[in-house]
């Protein structure tokens, strides 16, 4: 099988500031690909660099077997979407949900609009009642629908996913995660998935990556990470944190 | 109209699911309508400006005598009466037709100078902000050298090049405030163009001339509206100014700052040829101030969940 998204020795430089240093992965078509790391540990900046909000410095990506370049295409942002971590600041203000989900297709220049908005509008469980309102009448995780709507519109193969439920509470999260899970599964899709949470890159990945500093740490599957067969102390510091604040008596 | 259907259209506008665009954009405003009308001093200013419009619209019906034609012989320098309500000017022209008449000058410099000026403001301002780098640096300097002279010289400065008129009047005015426009609309822009809302949109390919057109203006133009409103006071004043000085409009044509300037030399025995056309131009500069100030609360995006 290809990969999907092919990244090697990628380095993201802030005004002098190294925030990726020499990271390379690979993900293949179909895969659930996961960035676990703390905060600062240059996860959330891969994403940005693969979509080109990231200024990068050296370093190859390859996406879909097509190297990229400065710029990206139009054609790329049809194959690649991105799904933000705030839902409260990804949606524009002034802009009812129709409107939203018509810009993109306005932009790639698509017809079929109105069966596209409603199909999108289902697919993420939100139905024709929420069409024309504005963000600021939608709750958390109604906003993250429409973010995730929004990025599916375009009909993506992968799906670039920033911690998509971090700013949602447990209940909200679930349904977003399944949701996820869900498309996925339907549309087939490649998820790059980035959080600092690993029971959710558990449940929702095969494979993932363990960032720290810029640097990878480690790479892993999923069932690694459960039975805790894992080789840097990094990680076992972070599955450590994971199980949260035990009390000795 | 019953209570009931009132009642039942308001719950339409005020709907959380609106089925339409229509009714989403109409609810918007119902809401902005409401909080504007809840301050009594904007709605006394709209009042105001709405007299003025229709002033001006019916300035045909309402003056009964012509605005530049007077009687030399037999009404020079009449005092108010029943008769000419504000009195008569040195040339026998009638002062409340040439007030009424003058509200159409007035509209015609507010109106020009708002559609000159407001939109250049807004553009240089939007792509400086969102461009940065050299973009941004040379735009906003022309900005600063505009803002770096006092507007009524630089006004004074256009009149005397392009000769004096009240189109150029309008001109040199709309030239000298489109700057304070400018740094409005750049730092709106820096607010929310590192926004997630404006990333998502560069993440679905949208060129930079469309993300500034259709993302960023409509998040500066409240702003704008507010400032514009609150300066058309200031541009009346400045078009009186330049009027008064000769090199706005131009007789007979009757210009309120233009009145008062002939009236000048008879203001200490025939005071109401001035006095009326200044408190005209007290009252609607007044009018646009508190519509301004209604408008800010009504339209501010920091305020509340609009």
């Amino acid at each position: 099988m290809t990969a999907a998204i092919a990244i090697d020795g990628l380095e993201v430089i802030f005004d002098r500031f190294r925030a990726l240093k020499g990271v390379s992965l690979e993900v293949k078509e179909g895969e659930s690909y996961g960035l676990v790391g703390e905060s600062g540990s240059g996860k959330s900046t891969l994403l940005r660099a693969i979509t080109g909000l990231a200024p990068v410095a050296a370093g190859a990506i390859t996406v879909n077997g097509k190297r990229l370049g400065k710029t990206r295409d139009k054609a790329f942002y049809r194959d690649v979407q991105m799904v933000f971590q705030d839902p409260y600041g990804s949606l524009h203000p002034r802009q009812t949900v129709d409107r939203l989900l018509q810009e993109p297709l306005a932009i790639h220049g698509i017809a079929d609009g109105e069966k596209r908005i409603e199909r999108a509008l289902d697919e993420v469980g939100l139905g024709t009642g929420f069409r024309f309102r504005y963000a600021h009448q939608l709750s958390g995780g109604q906003r993250q629908r429409v973010a995730i709507a929004r990025a599916l519109i375009l009909e993506p193969s992968i799906l670039l996913l920033d911690e998509p439920t971090s700013a949602l509470d447990a209940s909200v999260q679930a349904e977003v995660l399944n949701l996820l899970e869900e498309v996925r599964r339907r549309r087939k899709l490649t998820f790059l998935m980035v959080s600092h949470d690993l029971a959710i890159i558990t449940h929702m990945c095969e494979r993932l990556m363990v960032m720290q500093n810029g640097e990878a740490v480690e790479t892993l599957t999923a069932s690694q990470l459960i039975g805790h067969r894992v080789s840097a102390d990094y990680t076992r510091n972070l599955l450590r944190a994971s199980e949260g604040f035990v009390r000795t008596a | 109209m019953s209570v009931a259907t009132i009642q039942s259209r308001r719950e339409w506008l005020l709907s959380d699911r609106p089925a339409s665009r229509l009714q989403a954009r109409l609810g918007r405003a119902y809401v902005a309508w409401r909080r504007f009308s809840a301050n009594r001093l904007a709605l006394v200013g709209m009042l105001i400006i709405i007299g003025l419009l229709v002033v001006a619209a019916l300035a045909d019906v309402l003056a009964p005598y012509s605005p530049t034609f007077g009687d030399l012989k037999n009404a020079r320098l009449l005092a108010p009466s029943a008769a000419h309500w504000f009195g008569t000017d040195d040339l026998g022209r009638d002062i409340y037709s040439r007030i009424v008449y003058g509200a159409r000058w007035t509209l015609y410099v507010v109106i020009l100078v708002a559609i000159i000026a407001a939109p250049i403001g807004l553009l240089v301002g939007a792509v400086a902000g969102y461009a940065g780098g050299w973009t941004d640096t040379i735009l906003m300097r022309i900005t600063d050298i505009f803002l770096a002279f006092p507007k009524l010289v630089l006004a004074l400065a256009f009149v005397a090049a392009l000769g004096p008129g009240i189109e150029n009047a309008v001109l040199a005015i709309a030239i000298t405030s489109w700057p304070p426009y400018a740094r409005i609309a750049r730092a709106e822009t820096l607010t929310v163009r590192n926004s997630d809302y404006i990333k998502a949109v560069q993440l679905m390919g949208a060129s930079p001339f469309r993300i500034v057109l259709r993302h960023i203006m409509p998040m500066c133009i409240s702003s704008l509206i507010i400032r514009v409103t609150l300066d058309m006071a200031g541009i009346i004043l400045t078009a009186a100014g330049l009027g008064f000085l000769g090199l706005g409009a131009q007789p007979p044509l009757p210009e309120w700052g233009a009145m008062i300037a002939s009236g000048r030399r008879f203001i200490l025995d025939q005071w109401w040829v001035a006095a009326a056309p200044g408190a005209a131009i007290l009252i609607v500069s007044l009018g646009f101030n508190l519509l301004g100030d209604g408008l800010r609360d009504a339209l501010d995006p920091r305020s509340g969940d609009q």
